[in-house]
């Protein structure tokens, strides 16, 4: 045996893309998420793509049950989870068989060889064995006993067969970190934390582990160990977040610069429950969370919330928002702050609750009876999703609105690392209740009319309590001024105009679109939402090999920036890549008359930078 | 005018300044007029401390939902049968407010239905009024889930083949803690109902048997009408055997878990049985309001189920205090840094 003190020295590489996969109850998420957070705290740059199936536990073994988690890892910025993994870990044959297409021709497998018998071979459809089949051939295999060397590992402790078999994912894990030179001591002390309550876990995890580890070590089925340094990353202390984690603290941070208490009204829904979850967690901010009996009492008591004067949300995806339409409408007509989080899946209908898909758009624009505007913003990494929580509230609170921010589920369970922002210089976005009457009434005296609305066309939020101030609103439709019940023709034109004016009005107060531009390009491409990292990717991938590219990425979708109609405007081809049928390249073309040309995706997944590539090779005739 | 409204014991500064629009002769009137006197009249005890500001009447969509904009007090008139949920949001967030849910049998029973279970069984801090005509009336008469089967409306011809709604059974069932029923032709009987559920902590649920006298009129005349009301009225007062009949003749009782109407004579007093409210077992005011499933029937009025439970806004706030003991009180920059961090310089 060749003593591995010597043998190896880590071979540095740029990047990796790994795949974890194995069957649901694998603890694949787990062990992909584990492997990113030492990614992370070696400093790489990194982009998470988690996907389960929607059944919480599908047959053991099965095509059907197959759990993965894609991470890419750089030392250098990246912004997508790598169009192709290097390498797969499969715990199982169906893990194998599900997610070898996926790998990079010459790819890297690691298989738990002890799950390769007859029984889940034939379950997920193998006929015959692909390890000895030539199906592996064009692939480097490392064949490893990882349930065996797992029971070993464990034989001290007191722990049945069946837990002990439990604890294979940490060996993955330690095998992976060996490969891939990451320290243990995160995943031990994360492990000691986790399971504390249970010290025979502990012990079973951290030895399989170890294991792993040692194993990738000693043997010398491994040629080469891998090193990737740290990314160049702007100063700042920084975390690994997901996209629901973040719009969770976002919607903290807006209570605390709004100074105003925080409701949730949620009902359970893949994949927006994570933010019900974590508010849940930090009480102590004053944060109200209620799971109410349905997605309809859930924006209802939000909204009840919000005339009591909280600042208050909802949070749903796609099916959810559709039971919700009719109490926006509500918010929209007594003009109330709400804002209302779509974690967009797969649809229509139940479609696909796990997988991601951004084609909610109309429905947040549009879904709604009668005129009823309505500020959409959208978030576009998981990052984002802090900063445009707060968003939606500034504009919600000032402009006295419903908003619908939308994230989706690649940017809920995908994570990246965040440059924690310094919380004082976040914005300032309280707003004034009402508490002086604003008119006075026949007689001469100082009466309250809830419908005077000031220079941005704002009505006053008066709550309860405030004495002088009493009135009534309602989804019927109101006088102007006066907020009384007015069936008067002329006076429901003039509110109907007054409403869209005050939303159009908004477009003042957004960021202008910026242009990430290179001399010569005639090619712009637009995108908003999840799909900024496939298209910040694209076109630097284009760029690199001499097609100028130009793009720019939308955050406010409704009213859309100002300036934006005059940039796509100047260029040859506007590319709209969507994970939808094209929603968003028909309201560019509806508004600014620009021949905007669609790249669509709807298959439950992110785009790779290579689908949009060629895409726009077809369209343009360019050769990038 | 103006005495009347700066002075909050008179009914007049409870009167919003809107024209009241529901149909001459509509039940309505009498209900609205009950709550302003009612309000008029806790004004003036220094300890209910009603403030008009303080004070907010959320209803749905329906004639009963108009009720809001009669009260000069906030008010909403929100979203067909959707404001057990909207209140109860606005009673998490405000439990310092003081707030009355106004709705038909339409609004809170039918499409409102899941809204109002739960916001009974949650026992939040509401006072709902369900004003049960028996008819669809916004919508110029269909059969309502409180109908009786064969009720002929433009939209069963036929009659309707739907069992009934018993409201109180539903609302007893669904563990509310206060359960009472009134009628529209009695502002004294309201009046106490309403300020006995103004009492109450927790959510409570009044029925009132209400006249749609456009499109279900005299709905109730058989047991409300003054004449008819010795006979089929059965008064229910706390502590007392249950009796009724224009003899005090006849009385209540419990047998084999069923409410039966008995005449004295036959069973003598000591068998009728001995109201209360607060009895913990629910069963008890379940069978008592059986007795209101056929409109020609001897039917109870009166509290008939009054109960002690944790009340929910203030279980919310109680979750709230405790986390700010246990994690301090929240602090944004240590939430961001609470994760695994890392440096770069």
């Amino acid at each position: 045996m060749t003593d591995t003190a010597d043998r190896l020295e880590a071979q540095g590489i740029n990047a990796v893309v790994i795949r974890f996969a194995g069957d649901s109850g694998d603890g694949m998420q787990l062990t992909g998420d584990r492997f990113t957070s030492a990614s992370a705290l070696a400093g790489n740059d990194l982009v998470t793509l988690p996907e389960f199936p929607a059944e919480i536990r599908a047959p053991q073994g099965t095509l059907a049950g197959v759990s993965a988690f894609q991470v890419h890892i750089s030392d250098h910025d990246i912004h997508t989870p790598g169009d192709e993994p290097d390498v797969l870990i499969a715990m199982n044959p169906a893990a194998l068989m599900s997610e070898l297409g996926r790998l990079k021709s010459g790819g890297t497998i690691i298989l738990n060889t002890d799950a390769f018998d007859e029984r889940n071979l034939e379950k997920c459809g193998y006929e015959a064995d692909p390890r000895t089949n030539g199906t592996l051939d064009d692939y480097i295999v490392h064949e490893v006993p990882m349930t065996k060397l797992t029971l070993e590992a464990v034989t001290d402790l007191d722990v049945k067969k069946r837990d002990a078999e439990r604890s294979k994912n940490f060996f993955a894990l330690g095998l992976i970190c060996w490969m891939y030179t990451r320290p243990l001591e995160p995943t031990l002390d994360w492990v000691a934390e986790k399971f504390a309550k249970n010290q025979t876990v502990v012990d079973a995890n951290s030895l399989a582990l170890k294991a792993g580890h040692a194993f990738g070590e000693t043997t010398e089925m491994f040629a080469d160990q891998f090193a990737i340094e740290s990314a160049p990353q702007e100063a700042g202390t920084y975390t690994n977040i997901t996209g629901n984690t973040a719009t969770a603290w976002g919607m903290i941070a807006a209570g605390q610069q709004a100074k105003l208490p925080i409701f949730l009204g949620s009902y359970p829904i893949t994949p927006a429950s994570d933010i019900l979850h974590e508010l849940s967690r930090h009480k102590n901010f004053g944060v109200k969370t209620f799971q109410a009996e349905d997605e309809i009492a859930a924006v209802g008591s939000a909204l009840g919330a919000a005339f009591g004067g909280a600042l208050a949300y909802t949070t749903t995806s796609g099916p959810g928002v559709a039971l919700k339409g009719e109490t926006i409408g509500l918010a929209t007509s007594m003009e109330l702050p709400m804002v209302i989080i779509d974690v967009q899946r797969g649809g229509p209908s139940t479609g696909l609750p796990t997988k991601t898909e951004a084609s909610d758009l109309f429905m947040a624009l549009y879904g709604r009876h009668g005129e009823s505007p309505t500020p959409v913003v959208a978030a576009y990494s998981p990052s984002n999703c802090f900063d445009m929580a707060i968003e939606a509230s500034r504009i919600a609170l000032k402009y006295r609105t419903p908003v619908i921010l939308l994230t989706d589920g690649y940017l809920a369970n995908g994570s990246e690392p965040w440059n924690l922002p310094d919380v004082s210089t976040l914005p300032d976005i309280s707003v004034e209740f009402a508490t002086e009457p604003n008119a006075t009434d026949g007689a001469g005296n100082p009466t309250f009319e809830p419908f005077q609305r000031d220079d941005i066309l704002a009505r006053p939020w008066a709550v309860p309590g405030t004495p002088g101030l009493e009135h009534r609103i309602g989804g019927l439709e109101k006088a102007d001024g006066s907020g009384n019940v007015s069936y008067d023709p002329e006076n429901h034109g003039l509110m109907t105009d007054l409403r869209q004016a005050k939303i159009d009005g908004i477009a003042d107060d957004i960021p202008l679109a910026e242009v990430d531009a290179v001399d010569g390009s005639k090619i712009c491409l637009v995108g908003w939402g999840s799909t900024w990292g496939s298209i910040v990717a694209t076109a630097e991938r284009m760029r690199e090999s001499g097609v100028p590219v130009d793009r720019v990425h939308i955050t406010h979708l409704n009213p859309l920036p100002p300036n934006l109609g005059d940039i796509l405007k100047s260029y040859e081809h506007v590319i709209v890549p969507e994970l939808n049928k094209g929603q968003l390249v028909r309201i560019l073309r509806a508004e600014y008359l620009v021949d905007a040309q669609s790249v669509n995706k709807v298959k439950g997944l992110p785009f790779t930078a290579s689908e949009i590539v060629e895409a726009i090779n077809t369209m343009t005739g360019v050769q990038a | 005018m103006t005495d009347v409204i700066l002075d909050p014991t008179k009914r007049g500064y409870w009167t919003s300044d809107q024209d009241v629009r529901w149909c001459p002769g509509c039940g309505d009137y009498g209900i609205l007029a009950a709550m302003q006197f009612l309000y008029a009249e806790l004004a003036e005890d220094p300890e209910t401390e009603v403030k008009s500001e303080d004070t907010v009447f959320v209803s749905g969509i329906g004639c009963a939902a108009r009720f809001p904009y009669y009260m000069d007090t906030y008010g909403m008139h929100s979203i067909h049968g959707r404001s057990p949920a909207i209140a109860t949001g606005l009673a998490i967030a405000r439990p310092d407010l003081d707030i009355w849910v106004v709705g038909g049998d339409g609004d809170m029973l039918s499409i409102g239905g899941n809204h109002l279970i739960h916001a009974l069984r949650r026992n939040v801090n509401l006072k709902i009024l369900l004003f049960n005509n028996q008819i669809y009336g916004l919508t110029k008469g269909q059969y309502s889930p409180t109908s009786e089967v064969g009720k002929v409306t433009k939209s069963t011809p036929m009659g309707s083949i739907d069992a009934p709604f018993n409201p109180l059974g539903v609302a007893i069932g669904a563990g509310a803690t206060f359960v009472a029923r009134t009628h529209d032709l009695d502002r004294k009987h309201m009046m106490a109902t309403f300020k006995a559920a103004h009492a109450h902590k927790g959510a409570s649920i009044i029925e009132i048997y209400q006249n749609c006298n456009v499109f279900n009129d005299g709905a109730f005349d058989a047991i409300t009408k003054r004449d008819a009301r010795a006979e089929m009225m059965i008064d229910l007062v706390d502590g007392e055997p249950i009796i009724f009949g224009a003899e005090e003749q006849r009385g209540i009782m419990l047998d084999g878990g069923q409410a039966k109407i008995v005449e004295i004579a036959d069973v003598g007093r000591d068998a009728l049985a001995v109201h209360d409210a607060a009895n913990p077992n629910p069963a008890i005011a379940f069978a008592i309001a059986q007795l209101a499933n056929d409109r020609q029937s001897p039917t109870p009025f009166g509290v008939l189920r009054q109960v002690e439970g944790p009340e929910y806004s203030e279980a919310v706030n109680s979750q709230l205090l405790a986390a700010n003991e246990q994690q301090g009180p929240g602090d944004l920059a240590k939430l961001l840094h609470s994760g695994a961090t890392w440096d770069v310089a």
